[in-house]
């Protein structure tokens, strides 16, 4: 019988919404590692009962969880409650929320610095993961998005991580700047046809690419504008919000950067945009339908500076055409006195036959669309401020 | 060894799986350091999570009292007061009041 797991980080602990294929009746679980931070949770497309989840506060840092049986159990990876305190190599466990910048110099210069928002030199200082991103083929491999921004990788679990340091020392990691939320790397796209490319995107850096398994990338923001920074078309210092791609073509990307929505038909090469009708073209999200490689969905925000829906109704926005021309999508959503966010990971879609598409608000609503998007209802209403949301389908 | 009793703030102790108060055996001298190495071998969920796993510092939003005192800035190596390290008073392990 198909179903699907919605799994939903928020700022106090993570939540799990379970239904069937008709995704109208809802079991919710949690709070799950309640009174954290959980800023992504998602499961591994090999192993869908491994889920993998960054729990985080700023009071005792970053934490690794690791699920074998679909949230119901967790452990920190390499560290089970009642184990012996070391490994077989006589090495302390616990080492899998251990993130250490790479400053061997084996993948460029050692980068010691980055710019702070007021330009001057500031040195890279680990503060969280954003995102957790499991390989599409290995069920011990992840990827981590980090704050400050860099990408690290597991090959066991979520046991030890190491830096795939060829992104900061690839020659602009010592120009990147921090966006308001922090100099985070939020998006991991891994290309399903090509192992070796990898996309990634930071606040407020760019979009970089590598097509050698993380060894050597590059900026890919030829065709941005970003008004904010003193060469608006400069090739990095871009602050992109996110990237979606459609398994069957992952050539094409979809972008909502800071301001404006973007595409790219040649692998992040070069970008057009595609705001079109929108009534705003800022917001955070954007996703691409399960089955329908040009129907795109994001949601509008007001402005940078009012950073919730237009005239307070919220509207989720598609496109049939890959961009241009959007339509609202209101019905089951307030469509006055709204005034919530939605952050860059709370979007996300199923891959059931109608494809479900899904959100969650700053307010910690969770809607649910059953239709592709033509009807939205809310799963659940009072969670805490939610951060992420991601989808397992069983069809 | 010296038997040291902790008090640790809620989110670790749902994290190591733990009581409010744990007791330790840290070998002598008992000092701020001694102890979390104890803390965190026995308890390897904690690690990174007091100290900074490479320089070994105390995380900003955390402080360590003892006996009604601050003990947050005091040296890592100095002996810890005699009544923590007779068991009479326990090592607070405690969180700023910050955050939503």
């Amino acid at each position: 019988m198909s179903r699907v797991r919605v799994l939903v980080g928020t700022r106090k602990g993570a939540f799990i919404l379970s239904s069937d294929g008709k995704r109208e009746k809802w079991d919710i679980s949690g709070p799950i590692f309640a009174g954290w931070e959980i800023f992504h949770m998602k499961g591994s497309p090999v192993n869908k009962e491994r889920l993998y989840a960054s729990q985080t506060t700023d009071w005792f840092g970053q934490i690794i969880q690791r699920s074998e049986d679909g949230g119901k159990t967790w452990e920190q990876p390499g560290t089970p409650h009642g184990e012996q305190a070391t490994g077989a190599d006589g090495m302390p466990a616990g080492e899998s929320n251990k993130f250490v910048y790479d400053t061997s110099g084996e993948n460029g210069k050692p980068l010691l610095t980055h710019q702070w928002y007021d330009g001057s030199p500031h040195p890279w200082e680990f503060k969280r993961v954003w995102h957790l991103e499991p390989s599409l083929t290995e069920p011990d491999t992840v990827f981590a998005g980090v704050e400050d921004a860099a990408l690290f990788k597991t090959i066991n679990g979520g046991k030890t991580w190491q830096e795939v340091s060829g992104l900061r020392g690839h020659g602009t990691g010592s120009q990147w700047q921090p966006g308001a939320g922090g100099l985070c790397l939020h998006t991991i796209l891994l290309d399903p046809d090509n192992s070796e490319r990898i996309y990634t995107a930071i606040s407020a850096a760019g979009a970089f690419r590598t097509d050698n398994g993380g060894k050597d990338w590059k900026p890919i923001n030829q065709g941005l504008r970003s008004e904010h920074i003193p060469n608006p078309t400069a090739e990095i210092g871009h602050c992109v919000h996110r990237i979606a791609l459609h398994p069957s073509r992952p050539d094409v990307l979809f972008m909502q950067k800071h301001w404006d929505v973007m595409r790219s038909d040649d692998a992040g090469e070069s970008w057009v945009e595609i705001s079109g009708n929108l009534p705003s073209d800022f917001g955070f999200v954007i996703d691409v339908h399960a089955h329908e490689p040009e129907t795109i969905y994001v949601l509008p925000l007001k402005s940078d500076g009012e950073r919730f829906p237009p005239e307070g109704k919220l509207r989720v926005y598609r496109s049939r055409s890959g961009g241009n021309e959007w339509e609202p999508l209101t019905k089951g959503l307030p469509q006055k006195d709204c005034y919530v966010n939605v952050l860059r990971d709370a979007m996300a879609v199923d891959s059931l036959e109608a494809c479900g598409i899904y959100f969650g608000t700053t307010g910690g609503q969770v809607y649910c669309s059953a239709d592709n998007g033509d009807s939205w209802t809310a799963i659940v209403r009072d969670l805490p401020a939610v951060l992420s949301v991601e989808v397992q389908t069983w069809p | 060894m010296a038997l040291i009793r902790v008090k640790l703030p809620a989110h670790l102790q749902i994290l190591a799986g733990v009581s409010s108060e744990i007791e330790l055996e840290v070998e002598e001298p008992a000092t701020q350091r001694n102890l979390l190495n104890t803390l965190e071998s026995r308890y390897p969920m904690m690690r990174g999570t007091i100290r900074d796993h490479v320089t070994g510092q105390r995380r900003p939003y955390l402080r360590f009292f003892a006996c009604q005192a601050d003990l947050s800035q005091r040296p890592a190596d100095e002996p810890l007061p005699r009544e923590i390290s007779e068991g009479a008073e326990p090592f607070y392990i405690i969180g700023a009041i910050s955050g939503g």
